[in-house]
């Protein structure tokens, strides 16, 4: 019996030398006389292994991580010379790289997963594996729920499980989804949002990775909920091994009679596209999205009319994130309860963390809500990578505020982050080291939204390049005292007479660094002084 | 404005006619004829607005709003360098410059023998492991200026190997 081989094919494990690591593994074992299967798995997320190569054993999978190029040779020995794997024992060798069981790893055993139950485990492509690991047992559930109740018993169950939209907003998932069943219309659509544009996030793109059938089961769940059979995965240009791993999952499905016309045979009919975004940030915003979509500049639509009653080519739309639609599956297959169990307050539920930036363990960590920012950054995330203090944390991507320690202790929560004038987000968490200037990341807050403004109201499009002005002036001591001022002015004007929440919370990281870090803002400027003297 | 190849007037051609009738067909469109050519070449721009029956300011309109989309010819390799957040907390600025003097270009331009264009981008999804840049459709990690350096060897040694100067970015 071959020996079953796990290296990830993930973009995190891509970038950090994964395929290189399978051809020289494929190539070592044949040298070496082991007969060797190799399974291009999803990641499992932990980041800061890979790649991690796995080994199937009696007792489980092992892990070795992370391992370059070089390190394969070695390995292949001490596999040879220790893993008597024909006879179903252990692997006893002491490989430095040797990490265990995998599900034993720590950062993957405290985790509470529910969301990405099967990333990392599965062949992200293999339906088979999909279904030995609970695939499709939540469709199963809402088209039995479909034939007892009508679609209301699906929304039903996810209003009962309390989920609120991943991709930034909260907005009940469930309450969204009654709008649109409640709306009638001739063509319904279900919209994936997999722009995934905030900095220091990559849950949408692992799931997407490592296990696609679950935001496929998601997304068909979704249409026969509300009775729309067309949808789209809005999918960035900046993820094109997204790309290719959806469209292989979709014509899988489709082969295997979960998409298309009578589904299972429940005559239920689906369909699924995947659509590329081309590296707009305002893209990620829903109207904006639609417009897109639609062959359009991604200008912002003005709200009311609701998306969900007048969205796509303007028909009722569910716009949801792609952990919102891949979390809707387990919530099926175990009850709304079982996922409401989780979390704290009106945060149910479980949310994929994103360690990002200058951590040294940086990954993905999927727990309830509930858990602290301190816990996260430094029992799982390790500290920084540099070994220098941290100094601040964003949370949520660049529209989210930089919190300083005294605020590390802050639970993840919805609304304990807005008590602290900040916000969760889409969960990316990127941690700064002491050698960070906060003067710099608020002007790159304004540089941003500059950049990315869709160009539609004037606070956000004047606002942007004003305050990239202003924060010059402060940085270089031009009237800083009255520039402080027209800097918070300016961020009032454009939190208050914003369209969006692109030139709405752009503020959020400025009003931060001027509340927290407001030393790094006003401290002296290298050679000014003599300037002046000089003067 | 330089006339169509005959070459490049059939990927211009069959993308419009393969997909116009798609809901909302510009966006795939533009990609399809990016995807084939490298850039969309401002000659085609009349060709899709007439299969979309659309005006060509719209095409125009659409194509500068998306940063992805290039209206001139890249060299053989597009490197985007991450300038997003989680990069920055690792040295992206450093390694930006670093890069952008190595090659003696800045953003939104080629260098002269035509090997490298080079663009910003706002984050690649790996930002666990940055600074991080993406060159063609392969996204690199922990990147360097050394390791930059080592990469870029090897990626012009590929193309003379290959006695070629066609477009590998895309
Ligand atoms: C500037 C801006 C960018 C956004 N980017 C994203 C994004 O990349 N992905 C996403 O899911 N939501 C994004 N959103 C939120 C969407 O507008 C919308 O709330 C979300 O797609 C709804 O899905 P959910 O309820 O499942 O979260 C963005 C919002 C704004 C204002
Ligand atoms: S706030 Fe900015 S991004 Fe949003 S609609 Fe106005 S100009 Fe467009
Ligand atoms: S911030 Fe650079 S890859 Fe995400």
């Amino acid at each position: 019996m071959p020996v079953k081989i796990y290296i990830p094919c993930d973009t995190t494990a891509l970038a950090m030398g994964a395929d290189e690591v399978a051809n020289i593994v494929e190539f070592q074992s044949r040298e070496a006389g082991l007969s060797v299967d190799i399974i291009r798995n999803g990641s499992r997320g932990l980041f800061y292994l890979e790649p991690l190569v796995e080994v199937e054993t009696a007792r489980g999978r092992i892990a070795f991580g992370p391992v370059e190029a070089e390190d394969v040779p070695g390995l292949i020995q001490s596999l040879v010379a220790h893993g008597d794997f024909s006879e179903g024992k252990a692997f006893a060798g002491k490989h430095p790289l040797y990490l265990g069981l995998t599900e034993e790893i720590p950062y993957l055993a405290k985790q509470q997963r529910l969301t990405f139950a099967r990333a990392g485990i599965i062949d992200p492509l293999s339906l088979e594996d999909y279904q030995a690991h609970g695939g499709f047992e939540g469709l199963n559930q809402a088209l039995a729920l479909t034939g007892s109740n009508g679609p209301q018993g699906i929304v039903d169950e996810v209003k009962t499980s309390g989920l609120r939209g991943r991709g930034g907003a909260a907005f009940p998932t469930g309450i969204k989804w009654q709008t649109v069943l409640d709306t009638p219309a001739e063509q319904k659509y279900i919209v994936c949002n997999a722009d995934e544009g905030d900095s220091g996030t990559f849950a949408d793109r692992l799931l997407m990775e490592a296990d696609p059938f679950t935001l496929i089961e998601g997304m068909v769940i979704a249409g026969l909920a509300v009775g729309a059979n067309q949808g789209y995965i809005y999918l960035r240009s900046e993820y094109p091994q997204a790309d290719k791993i959806l469209n292989q999952a979709i014509k899988t499905a489709y082969a295997q009679g979960y998409l298309g016309e009578n589904i299972q045979d429940s005559g239920q009919h689906f369909d699924l596209e995947v659509r590329l975004g081309a590296g707009a940030y305002i893209c990620g915003e829903e109207t904006s999205l639609l417009e897109s979509l639609e062959g359009k500049r991604g200008l912002v639509r003005a709200k009311p009319p609701l998306p969900a009653i007048e969205g796509l080519f303007g028909l009722p739309t569910i716009v949801n994130n792609v952990i919102s639609l891949a979390s809707i599956p387990v919530i099926l297959a175990k009850g709304g309860e079982y996922y409401r169990d989780y979390g704290m307050g009106r945060s149910r539920g479980t949310l994929p963390v994103q360690l990002a930036g200058n951590i040294k363990q940086g990954g993905l960590v999927e727990l309830a809500f509930g858990a602290t920012l301190h816990n996260l950054v430094f029992e799982f995330g390790g500290g920084t990578f540099s070994g220098k203090p941290a100094k601040a944390i964003q949370v949520g991507g660049p529209l989210g505020a930089y919190l300083p320690e005294e605020q590390w202790h802050t639970p993840l929560d919805y609304e304990a982050f807005a008590a602290n004038n900040a916000v969760l987000g889409h969960g990316g968490v990127v941690v700064f080291d002491t050698s960070v200037d906060m003067a710099k990341q608020a002007r790159f807050a304004m540089e941003f939204c500059k950049i990315e403004s869709c160009g539609k109201c004037t606070p956000c499009r004047i606002g942007a390049v004003r305050g990239v002005e202003v924060i010059d002036k402060i940085i270089g001591d031009d009237h800083r005292e009255q520039n402080l001022e027209l800097l918070t002015d300016l961020c009032d004007t454009m939190e208050l007479g914003s369209l969006c929440a692109m030139g709405g919370m752009t503020p959020y990281p400025v009003r931060s660094v001027m509340e927290h870090f407001p030393d790094d803002l006003i401290k002296a400027v290298p050679g000014k002084a003599q300037q002046e003297q000089e003067l | 404005m330089t006339k169509l190849s005959e070459q490049q007037y059939q990927v211009v051609a069959k993308s419009v006619s393969d997909k116009k009738a798609l809901p909302g067909a510009l966006l795939p469109i533009l990609h399809d004829i990016q995807d084939q050519l490298g850039y969309i070449p401002k000659a085609a721009i009349d060709i899709i607005a007439a299969g979309l029956n659309q005006t060509a300011a719209e095409i125009y309109g659409v194509i500068s709003f998306y940063h992805h989309f290039r209206l001139d010819k890249p060299g053989n390799h597009l490197v985007e360098i991450c300038r997003a957040e989680a990069c920055q907390a690792m040295g992206s600025e450093a390694l930006e410059q670093e890069i952008k003097s190595k090659l003696g270009i800045d953003y939104h331009q080629t260098t002269k023998d035509n090997n490298v264009s080079l663009e910003p981008v706002y984050c690649l999804g790996n930002c666990a492991c940055g600074p991080s840049i993406k060159v063609g459709e392969r996204v690199y990690g922990r990147m360097s200026g050394e390791k930059f350096s080592r990469l870029m060897d090897k990626l012009s040694t590929y193309v003379v190997e290959l006695g070629q100067g066609e477009n590998h970015a895309r």
